[in-house]
Protein backbone atom coordinates (compact mmCIF):
# COMPACT_ATOMS: atom_id res chain seq x y z
CA UNK A 1 0.00 0.00 0.00
CA UNK A 2 3.32 2.06 -0.26
CA UNK A 3 2.38 4.05 -3.66
CA UNK A 4 -1.34 4.96 -2.82
CA UNK A 5 -0.14 6.26 0.23
CA UNK A 6 2.32 8.28 -1.54
CA UNK A 7 -0.18 9.18 -4.60
CA UNK A 8 -2.61 10.20 -1.53
CA UNK A 9 0.09 12.10 0.43
CA UNK A 10 0.97 14.27 -2.78
CA UNK A 11 -2.08 14.88 -3.91
CA UNK A 12 -2.56 16.15 -0.49
CA UNK A 13 -0.09 18.75 -0.50
CA UNK A 14 -0.60 19.56 -3.91
CA UNK A 15 -4.54 20.37 -2.61
CA UNK A 16 -3.03 22.27 0.35
CA UNK A 17 -0.53 24.39 -1.72
CA UNK A 18 -3.32 25.76 -3.88
CA UNK A 19 -5.04 26.32 -1.09
CA UNK A 20 -2.00 28.23 -0.12
CA UNK A 21 -1.93 30.16 -3.32
CA UNK A 22 -5.89 31.49 -2.69
CA UNK A 23 -5.01 32.22 1.24
CA UNK A 24 -2.15 33.94 0.03
CA UNK A 25 -4.09 36.07 -2.71
CA UNK A 26 -6.56 37.37 -0.44
CA UNK A 27 -3.91 38.15 1.89
CA UNK A 28 -2.11 40.06 -0.34
CA UNK A 29 -4.96 41.68 -1.87
CA UNK A 30 -6.11 42.64 1.83
CA UNK A 31 -2.68 44.32 2.56
CA UNK A 32 -2.50 45.70 -1.04
CA UNK A 33 -5.68 47.50 -0.47
CA UNK A 34 -4.18 49.13 2.50
CA UNK A 35 -1.21 50.34 0.99
CA UNK A 36 -0.10 49.83 -2.19
CA UNK A 37 -3.47 50.31 -4.56
CA UNK A 38 -4.71 53.65 -2.17
CA UNK A 39 -0.75 55.13 -3.63
CA UNK A 40 -1.75 54.31 -7.36
CA UNK A 41 -5.26 55.48 -6.91
CA UNK A 42 -3.85 58.61 -5.69
CA UNK A 43 -1.88 59.06 -8.93
CA UNK A 44 -4.57 58.07 -11.28
CA UNK A 45 -6.62 61.03 -9.22
CA UNK A 46 -4.12 63.40 -9.72
CA UNK A 47 -2.77 62.79 -13.35
CA UNK A 48 -6.16 62.25 -14.37
CA UNK A 49 -4.78 58.78 -15.77
CA UNK A 50 -7.52 56.52 -17.79
CA UNK A 51 -5.31 53.26 -19.04
CA UNK A 52 -2.79 50.53 -18.74
CA UNK A 53 0.82 51.70 -19.97
CA UNK A 54 0.97 47.98 -21.61
CA UNK A 55 0.89 48.14 -25.39
CA UNK A 56 2.37 51.24 -26.13
CA UNK A 57 2.56 50.73 -30.16
CA UNK A 58 -0.58 52.22 -31.19
CA UNK A 59 -2.73 54.72 -29.91
CA UNK A 60 -5.88 52.40 -29.62
CA UNK A 61 -3.89 50.19 -27.90
CA UNK A 62 -2.25 52.39 -25.57
CA UNK A 63 -5.79 54.18 -24.81
CA UNK A 64 -8.54 51.69 -25.56
CA UNK A 65 -10.73 53.65 -23.65
CA UNK A 66 -10.20 56.51 -25.52
CA UNK A 67 -10.01 55.43 -29.11
CA UNK A 68 -12.41 56.22 -31.83
CA UNK A 69 -14.48 54.05 -33.52
CA UNK A 70 -12.39 53.33 -36.80
CA UNK A 71 -9.18 53.21 -35.13
CA UNK A 72 -7.83 49.22 -36.18
CA UNK A 73 -8.50 50.82 -39.82
CA UNK A 74 -6.86 53.86 -39.25
CA UNK A 75 -4.79 54.71 -41.70
CA UNK A 76 -7.19 54.34 -44.85
CA UNK A 77 -9.73 52.36 -45.83
CA UNK A 78 -9.99 48.61 -45.46
CA UNK A 79 -6.26 48.97 -44.03
CA UNK A 80 -5.86 46.34 -41.70
CA UNK A 81 -5.09 46.37 -38.21
CA UNK A 82 -0.63 46.26 -38.59
CA UNK A 83 -0.22 46.02 -34.28
CA UNK A 84 0.12 42.31 -33.45
CA UNK A 85 -1.43 43.75 -29.76
CA UNK A 86 -4.69 45.12 -31.42
CA UNK A 87 -5.15 40.96 -32.21
CA UNK A 88 -4.51 40.15 -28.61
CA UNK A 89 -7.43 43.24 -27.27
CA UNK A 90 -10.73 42.39 -27.79
CA UNK A 91 -13.18 45.04 -29.74
CA UNK A 92 -13.91 47.51 -27.33
CA UNK A 93 -17.77 47.78 -27.16
CA UNK A 94 -17.42 51.13 -24.90
CA UNK A 95 -16.73 52.97 -28.07
CA UNK A 96 -19.70 53.40 -28.75
CA UNK A 97 -20.13 55.67 -26.06
CA UNK A 98 -22.56 54.96 -23.06
CA UNK A 99 -24.71 58.09 -24.07
CA UNK A 100 -25.80 56.95 -27.44
CA UNK B 1 -12.61 0.93 0.65
CA UNK B 2 -10.02 -1.51 0.91
CA UNK B 3 -10.69 -2.82 -2.28
CA UNK B 4 -10.43 0.79 -3.69
CA UNK B 5 -7.48 1.36 -2.19
CA UNK B 6 -6.36 -1.97 -3.22
CA UNK B 7 -6.98 -0.97 -6.53
CA UNK B 8 -5.88 2.54 -6.36
CA UNK B 9 -2.15 0.48 -5.83
CA UNK B 10 -2.57 -1.71 -8.89
CA UNK B 11 -3.52 1.60 -10.71
CA UNK B 12 -0.18 3.40 -9.91
CA UNK B 13 1.81 0.14 -10.34
CA UNK B 14 0.30 -0.45 -14.02
CA UNK B 15 0.96 3.21 -14.43
CA UNK B 16 4.71 3.11 -13.29
CA UNK B 17 4.96 0.05 -15.56
CA UNK B 18 4.12 2.51 -18.79
CA UNK B 19 6.10 5.64 -16.90
CA UNK B 20 7.07 7.12 -20.01
CA UNK B 21 4.08 7.40 -21.74
CA UNK B 22 2.02 8.51 -18.02
CA UNK B 23 4.77 10.62 -18.14
CA UNK B 24 4.39 12.34 -21.37
CA UNK B 25 0.69 12.65 -20.82
CA UNK B 26 1.03 14.50 -17.85
CA UNK B 27 3.23 16.73 -18.96
CA UNK B 28 1.04 17.43 -21.76
CA UNK B 29 -1.82 17.45 -19.65
CA UNK B 30 -0.16 20.26 -17.49
CA UNK B 31 1.26 22.49 -19.73
CA UNK B 32 -2.47 22.70 -21.16
CA UNK B 33 -3.75 23.41 -17.76
CA UNK B 34 -0.86 25.95 -16.89
CA UNK B 35 -1.41 27.84 -20.09
CA UNK B 36 -4.78 28.08 -19.76
CA UNK B 37 -4.81 28.89 -16.25
CA UNK B 38 -1.64 31.71 -16.73
CA UNK B 39 -4.57 33.08 -19.02
CA UNK B 40 -7.04 33.25 -16.42
CA UNK B 41 -5.05 34.78 -13.56
CA UNK B 42 -3.30 37.20 -15.91
CA UNK B 43 -6.62 38.75 -17.25
CA UNK B 44 -8.47 38.00 -13.94
CA UNK B 45 -5.87 39.96 -11.84
CA UNK B 46 -5.51 42.96 -15.11
CA UNK B 47 -9.31 43.41 -14.54
CA UNK B 48 -9.27 43.44 -10.68
CA UNK B 49 -6.25 46.01 -10.90
CA UNK B 50 -8.16 48.05 -13.49
CA UNK B 51 -11.54 48.69 -11.35
CA UNK B 52 -9.42 49.07 -8.26
CA UNK B 53 -7.36 51.74 -10.40
CA UNK B 54 -9.56 53.53 -12.24
CA UNK B 55 -12.36 54.16 -9.64
CA UNK B 56 -10.01 57.71 -8.94
CA UNK B 57 -10.21 58.30 -12.92
CA UNK B 58 -11.56 61.32 -14.17
CA UNK B 59 -15.97 61.04 -13.60
CA UNK B 60 -16.26 61.98 -17.38
CA UNK B 61 -13.75 62.76 -20.58
CA UNK B 62 -14.59 64.70 -22.98
CA UNK B 63 -13.33 64.30 -26.46
CA UNK B 64 -13.96 66.23 -29.93
CA UNK B 65 -14.05 63.83 -32.83
CA UNK B 66 -13.84 65.01 -36.51
CA UNK B 67 -14.69 62.96 -39.20
CA UNK B 68 -15.04 59.91 -36.69
CA UNK B 69 -11.26 60.27 -35.50
CA UNK B 70 -10.29 62.16 -32.11
CA UNK B 71 -9.69 65.31 -32.23
CA UNK B 72 -8.51 68.40 -30.65
CA UNK B 73 -11.04 70.33 -28.18
CA UNK B 74 -11.78 74.14 -27.89
CA UNK B 75 -11.18 75.14 -24.19
CA UNK B 76 -14.26 77.13 -24.38
CA UNK B 77 -16.40 74.10 -24.30
CA UNK B 78 -15.39 73.88 -20.84
CA UNK B 79 -16.76 77.14 -19.57
CA UNK B 80 -20.37 75.92 -20.89
CA UNK B 81 -19.94 72.46 -19.75
CA UNK B 82 -19.14 73.91 -15.85
CA UNK B 83 -22.41 75.84 -16.30
CA UNK B 84 -24.36 71.99 -16.19
CA UNK B 85 -26.07 71.42 -12.60
CA UNK B 86 -24.08 68.64 -10.36
CA UNK B 87 -20.82 69.45 -12.27
CA UNK B 88 -17.74 70.51 -10.03
CA UNK B 89 -14.14 70.50 -11.62
CA UNK B 90 -13.61 70.95 -15.54
CA UNK B 91 -10.20 71.28 -16.59
CA UNK B 92 -8.64 71.11 -20.09
CA UNK B 93 -6.07 68.08 -20.41
CA UNK B 94 -2.95 67.84 -22.16
CA UNK B 95 -1.35 65.33 -23.63
CA UNK B 96 -0.54 63.23 -26.82
CA UNK B 97 2.20 60.94 -28.13
CA UNK B 98 5.73 61.23 -28.80
CA UNK B 99 7.75 58.79 -30.92
CA UNK B 100 11.58 58.63 -30.13
CA UNK B 101 13.71 57.74 -33.04
CA UNK B 102 16.29 57.28 -31.11
CA UNK B 103 15.22 54.38 -29.07
CA UNK B 104 12.40 53.48 -31.46
CA UNK B 105 9.67 54.11 -28.84
CA UNK B 106 6.35 55.74 -27.94
CA UNK B 107 6.09 57.78 -24.98
CA UNK B 108 2.64 59.20 -24.00
CA UNK B 109 3.20 62.59 -23.12
CA UNK B 110 1.22 64.32 -20.38
CA UNK B 111 0.61 68.02 -18.69
CA UNK B 112 0.06 67.55 -15.01
CA UNK B 113 -1.66 70.63 -14.50
CA UNK B 114 -1.33 72.92 -11.46
CA UNK B 115 0.20 72.09 -8.45
CA UNK B 116 3.86 70.80 -7.93
CA UNK B 117 3.51 68.14 -5.08
CA UNK B 118 4.83 64.72 -4.51
CA UNK B 119 3.09 61.58 -4.78
CA UNK B 120 3.82 58.09 -2.75
CA UNK B 121 5.15 55.89 -6.15
CA UNK B 122 7.41 59.17 -7.33
CA UNK B 123 10.45 58.99 -6.43
CA UNK B 124 10.95 63.32 -6.77
CA UNK B 125 7.90 65.81 -7.19
CA UNK B 126 6.24 66.71 -10.31
CA UNK B 127 7.32 69.49 -12.89
CA UNK B 128 7.65 73.01 -11.20
CA UNK B 129 8.90 74.54 -14.32
CA UNK B 130 8.92 74.36 -18.16
CA UNK B 131 12.37 72.72 -18.11
CA UNK B 132 11.04 69.70 -15.81
CA UNK B 133 10.28 66.48 -16.46
CA UNK B 134 8.81 63.31 -14.80
CA UNK B 135 9.51 60.33 -16.39
CA UNK B 136 8.16 56.64 -15.61
CA UNK B 137 10.53 53.94 -14.94
CA UNK B 138 10.54 52.64 -18.31
CA UNK B 139 11.07 55.51 -20.31
CA UNK B 140 14.23 56.72 -17.01
CA UNK B 141 15.62 53.42 -18.05
CA UNK B 142 15.49 53.21 -22.03
CA UNK B 143 17.28 56.73 -21.86
CA UNK B 144 19.37 56.56 -19.33
CA UNK B 145 17.70 59.59 -17.84
CA UNK B 146 17.79 58.36 -14.23
CA UNK B 147 21.67 58.89 -13.72
CA UNK B 148 22.08 61.85 -15.86
CA UNK B 149 18.86 63.65 -14.38
CA UNK B 150 18.24 64.60 -18.02
CA UNK B 151 15.83 64.09 -21.40
CA UNK B 152 16.15 65.75 -24.54
CA UNK B 153 13.08 65.20 -26.60
CA UNK B 154 12.34 66.68 -30.15
CA UNK B 155 10.19 69.02 -30.49
CA UNK B 156 7.14 69.85 -33.18
CA UNK B 157 9.85 72.60 -34.51
CA UNK B 158 12.24 70.05 -35.09
CA UNK B 159 14.24 71.56 -31.99
CA UNK B 160 15.79 69.85 -29.31
CA UNK B 161 14.06 70.25 -25.55
CA UNK B 162 16.56 69.84 -22.77
CA UNK B 163 14.06 68.72 -19.43
CA UNK B 164 15.96 68.33 -16.12
CA UNK B 165 14.33 65.14 -14.32
CA UNK B 166 12.47 66.14 -11.37
CA UNK B 167 11.34 62.51 -10.16
CA UNK B 168 10.96 59.18 -11.16
CA UNK B 169 8.02 56.77 -11.04
CA UNK B 170 8.59 54.05 -8.95
CA UNK B 171 8.41 50.78 -10.63
CA UNK B 172 5.33 49.82 -8.42
CA UNK B 173 3.35 51.86 -10.99
CA UNK B 174 5.02 50.97 -13.81
CA UNK B 175 1.15 49.05 -15.38
CA UNK B 176 0.48 52.89 -15.35
CA UNK B 177 3.28 54.87 -15.69
CA UNK B 178 5.80 53.12 -17.60
CA UNK B 179 5.77 55.13 -20.87
CA UNK B 180 4.77 58.59 -19.05
CA UNK B 181 7.09 61.62 -19.59
CA UNK B 182 4.78 64.45 -17.16
CA UNK B 183 5.43 67.63 -18.46
CA UNK B 184 3.51 71.43 -17.15
CA UNK B 185 0.67 71.80 -19.02
CA UNK B 186 2.45 75.04 -20.45
CA UNK B 187 5.34 72.93 -21.46
CA UNK B 188 3.61 70.50 -23.04
CA UNK B 189 1.54 72.90 -25.20
CA UNK B 190 4.48 74.64 -26.65
CA UNK B 191 6.40 71.45 -27.18
CA UNK B 192 3.02 70.09 -29.20
CA UNK B 193 2.59 73.57 -30.38
CA UNK B 194 -1.11 73.09 -29.46
CA UNK B 195 -3.39 75.90 -31.29
CA UNK B 196 -4.54 78.33 -28.69
CA UNK B 197 -7.63 77.75 -27.05
CA UNK B 198 -7.09 73.69 -27.79
CA UNK B 199 -6.69 70.91 -25.94
CA UNK B 200 -7.12 67.07 -26.07
CA UNK B 201 -9.61 66.84 -24.11
CA UNK B 202 -11.47 68.08 -20.78
CA UNK B 203 -12.02 65.94 -17.73
CA UNK B 204 -15.13 66.75 -15.75
CA UNK B 205 -15.71 66.05 -11.95
CA UNK B 206 -19.26 65.31 -11.15
CA UNK B 207 -20.55 65.52 -7.63
CA UNK B 208 -23.42 63.14 -7.55
CA UNK B 209 -22.23 59.71 -9.15
CA UNK B 210 -25.46 58.94 -10.15
CA UNK B 211 -26.11 62.33 -12.30
CA UNK B 212 -22.82 61.07 -14.47
CA UNK B 213 -24.88 59.93 -17.27
CA UNK B 214 -27.46 62.22 -17.07
CA UNK B 215 -24.85 64.28 -17.50
CA UNK B 216 -22.69 63.15 -19.99
CA UNK B 217 -25.84 63.13 -22.44
CA UNK B 218 -26.42 66.70 -21.76
CA UNK B 219 -23.01 67.19 -22.51
CA UNK B 220 -23.54 64.91 -25.98
CA UNK B 221 -26.88 67.35 -26.38
CA UNK B 222 -24.85 70.70 -26.10
CA UNK B 223 -22.13 69.57 -28.45
CA UNK B 224 -23.21 66.90 -31.07
CA UNK B 225 -19.60 66.74 -31.94
CA UNK B 226 -18.35 65.36 -28.52
CA UNK B 227 -17.95 61.78 -27.24
CA UNK B 228 -18.41 61.84 -23.39
CA UNK B 229 -16.73 58.82 -22.34
CA UNK B 230 -18.06 58.20 -18.35
CA UNK B 231 -15.88 56.17 -15.86
CA UNK B 232 -17.71 53.33 -16.11
CA UNK B 233 -17.09 52.94 -19.88
CA UNK B 234 -13.07 53.30 -18.52
CA UNK B 235 -13.93 50.39 -16.30
CA UNK B 236 -15.99 48.41 -18.80
CA UNK B 237 -13.83 49.05 -21.60
CA UNK B 238 -11.36 46.80 -19.44
CA UNK B 239 -13.66 44.05 -18.68
CA UNK B 240 -14.05 43.92 -22.52
CA UNK B 241 -10.49 43.79 -23.41
CA UNK B 242 -9.73 40.97 -21.33
CA UNK B 243 -12.53 39.10 -21.42
CA UNK B 244 -13.16 35.33 -22.75
CA UNK B 245 -13.48 37.18 -26.46
CA UNK B 246 -10.30 38.99 -26.57
CA UNK B 247 -8.03 37.40 -29.14
CA UNK B 248 -5.42 36.66 -25.88
CA UNK B 249 -7.73 34.05 -24.40
CA UNK B 250 -9.11 32.77 -27.67
CA UNK B 251 -6.00 32.12 -28.98
CA UNK B 252 -4.64 29.85 -25.88
CA UNK B 253 -8.00 28.87 -25.20
CA UNK B 254 -8.20 27.03 -28.68
CA UNK B 255 -4.89 25.87 -28.84
CA UNK B 256 -5.64 24.47 -25.24
CA UNK B 257 -8.88 22.68 -25.90
CA UNK B 258 -7.85 21.30 -29.64
CA UNK B 259 -4.49 19.93 -28.02
CA UNK B 260 -7.13 18.32 -25.07
CA UNK B 261 -9.10 17.09 -27.89
CA UNK B 262 -6.48 15.20 -29.65
CA UNK B 263 -5.28 13.56 -26.53
CA UNK B 264 -9.16 12.92 -25.46
CA UNK B 265 -9.42 11.76 -28.90
CA UNK B 266 -6.31 9.40 -29.07
CA UNK B 267 -7.76 7.51 -25.44
CA UNK B 268 -10.93 7.48 -26.58
CA UNK B 269 -10.71 5.54 -29.66
CA UNK B 270 -9.06 2.98 -28.27
CA UNK B 271 -6.46 1.41 -26.24
CA UNK B 272 -3.35 -0.15 -26.96
CA UNK B 273 -3.12 -4.26 -27.78
CA UNK B 274 -1.28 -4.31 -24.62
CA UNK B 275 -3.84 -2.31 -22.43
CA UNK B 276 -6.46 -5.04 -23.73
CA UNK B 277 -4.42 -7.90 -22.80
CA UNK B 278 -4.14 -6.75 -19.45
CA UNK B 279 -7.84 -6.53 -18.92
CA UNK B 280 -8.18 -9.85 -20.69
CA UNK B 281 -5.86 -11.57 -17.76
CA UNK B 282 -7.11 -9.62 -15.71
CA UNK B 283 -10.63 -10.91 -16.24
CA UNK B 284 -9.61 -14.40 -16.69
CA UNK B 285 -7.97 -14.30 -13.17
CA UNK B 286 -11.43 -13.06 -11.73
CA UNK B 287 -11.76 -9.56 -11.45
CA UNK B 288 -15.18 -8.32 -12.49
CA UNK B 289 -16.00 -5.91 -15.09
CA UNK B 290 -16.88 -3.32 -12.44
CA UNK B 291 -12.99 -3.90 -10.72
CA UNK B 292 -11.59 -3.25 -14.51
CA UNK B 293 -13.99 -0.13 -14.84
CA UNK B 294 -12.68 1.05 -11.09
CA UNK B 295 -8.98 0.38 -12.14
CA UNK B 296 -8.93 2.46 -15.45
CA UNK B 297 -11.21 5.53 -13.91
CA UNK B 298 -8.17 5.62 -10.91
CA UNK B 299 -5.79 5.61 -13.62
CA UNK B 300 -7.47 8.51 -15.29
CA UNK B 301 -7.97 10.12 -12.09
CA UNK B 302 -4.12 10.04 -11.37
CA UNK B 303 -3.64 11.54 -14.25
CA UNK B 304 -6.19 13.76 -14.66
CA UNK B 305 -5.83 15.66 -11.20
CA UNK B 306 -2.55 15.16 -10.80
CA UNK B 307 -1.59 17.09 -14.38
CA UNK B 308 -4.37 19.48 -13.05
CA UNK B 309 -3.13 20.69 -9.86
CA UNK B 310 0.36 20.80 -11.16
CA UNK B 311 -0.73 22.96 -14.05
CA UNK B 312 -2.70 25.12 -11.91
CA UNK B 313 0.17 25.70 -9.89
CA UNK B 314 2.51 26.03 -12.80
CA UNK B 315 0.45 29.07 -14.08
CA UNK B 316 0.05 30.56 -10.84
CA UNK B 317 3.67 30.59 -9.75
CA UNK B 318 4.52 31.78 -13.49
CA UNK B 319 2.17 35.00 -13.13
CA UNK B 320 2.07 35.99 -9.71
CA UNK B 321 5.78 34.99 -8.66
CA UNK B 322 7.62 35.61 -11.91
CA UNK B 323 5.81 38.23 -13.68
CA UNK B 324 4.26 36.41 -16.25
CA UNK B 325 7.44 36.00 -18.15
CA UNK B 326 6.66 33.91 -20.96
CA UNK B 327 3.06 34.89 -21.65
CA UNK B 328 4.32 38.92 -21.53
CA UNK B 329 6.62 37.36 -24.07
CA UNK B 330 3.35 36.75 -26.27
CA UNK B 331 1.52 39.55 -25.53
CA UNK B 332 4.35 42.11 -25.63
CA UNK B 333 3.39 42.77 -29.60
CA UNK B 334 5.52 45.71 -30.82
CA UNK B 335 5.76 47.57 -27.72
CA UNK B 336 9.24 48.86 -26.96
CA UNK B 337 8.37 50.21 -23.31
CA UNK B 338 6.54 47.19 -21.63
CA UNK B 339 5.76 46.86 -17.89
CA UNK B 340 6.58 44.13 -15.81
CA UNK B 341 3.50 42.59 -14.38
CA UNK B 342 3.95 42.95 -10.47
CA UNK B 343 -0.02 42.28 -9.96
CA UNK B 344 -1.83 41.52 -6.81
CA UNK B 345 -3.16 37.52 -7.35
CA UNK B 346 -6.56 37.42 -7.78
CA UNK B 347 -7.46 33.43 -7.89
CA UNK B 348 -11.09 32.99 -9.21
CA UNK B 349 -12.37 29.74 -7.53
CA UNK B 350 -15.29 29.43 -9.71
CA UNK B 351 -12.86 29.37 -12.94
CA UNK B 352 -10.55 27.20 -11.19
CA UNK B 353 -13.74 24.51 -10.85
CA UNK B 354 -14.97 25.19 -14.24
CA UNK B 355 -11.21 24.14 -15.80
CA UNK B 356 -10.99 21.46 -13.47
CA UNK B 357 -14.55 20.14 -14.42
CA UNK B 358 -14.02 20.69 -17.92
CA UNK B 359 -10.50 18.35 -18.02
CA UNK B 360 -10.72 16.04 -15.32
CA UNK B 361 -14.47 14.28 -15.98
CA UNK B 362 -14.15 14.38 -19.78
CA UNK B 363 -10.20 12.72 -19.65
CA UNK B 364 -11.61 9.99 -17.12
CA UNK B 365 -14.38 9.40 -19.05
CA UNK B 366 -12.42 8.97 -22.63
CA UNK B 367 -10.56 6.59 -20.41
CA UNK B 368 -13.25 4.48 -19.17
CA UNK B 369 -15.32 3.94 -21.93
CA UNK B 370 -13.06 2.20 -24.71
CA UNK B 371 -11.61 0.25 -21.42
CA UNK B 372 -15.27 -0.80 -21.05
CA UNK B 373 -16.25 -2.35 -24.59
CA UNK B 374 -12.98 -4.33 -23.81
CA UNK B 375 -13.82 -5.56 -20.34
CA UNK B 376 -17.53 -6.29 -21.27
CA UNK B 377 -15.89 -8.78 -24.03
CA UNK B 378 -14.79 -12.29 -23.56
CA UNK B 379 -11.02 -12.54 -22.10
CA UNK B 380 -10.04 -15.44 -24.09
CA UNK B 381 -10.92 -12.98 -27.57
CA UNK B 382 -9.35 -10.16 -25.81
CA UNK B 383 -5.97 -11.75 -24.78
CA UNK B 384 -6.04 -13.01 -27.95
CA UNK B 385 -6.70 -9.89 -29.79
Amino acid sequence: MLKSRVFIFCTIGQMLVIASFFLYGQAKSRADLRGPVREKQELVSRLGLTDFAIWTEARYTRHPSQTDFFSPFQDFPSSPDHFPAGSIIAPVRAAQGETQ
Amino acid sequence: MTRHGKILEYALSSLLRRKYKSLVIIVAFMLTIAALSSVLFLTGSLKNEATLMLQEAPDIIVQRTMAGRHDLIPTGYAEEIKKIRGVGTVSPRYWGYYYDALVEANYTLLGAGSGTETLNLLAGRLPATNSECSLGAGVAELRGSGDSGELILVNSRNTGVLFTVSGIFQTASNLLTNDLVVLTDSALIDFFGFPPGQATDISVEVRNMSEVPTVAAKIRQMFPDTRPITRRELVRTYDMVFNWRSGMMLTVFCAAVISFCIMAWDKATGISAEEKQEIGILKAIGWDTSDVLALKCWEGLIIALSSFMLGITLGFVHIFFFDAFILAAVIKGWSVLFPVFDLTPHLNLFHIFIMGFLSVIPYMACTVLPTWKAAVADPETVMRG
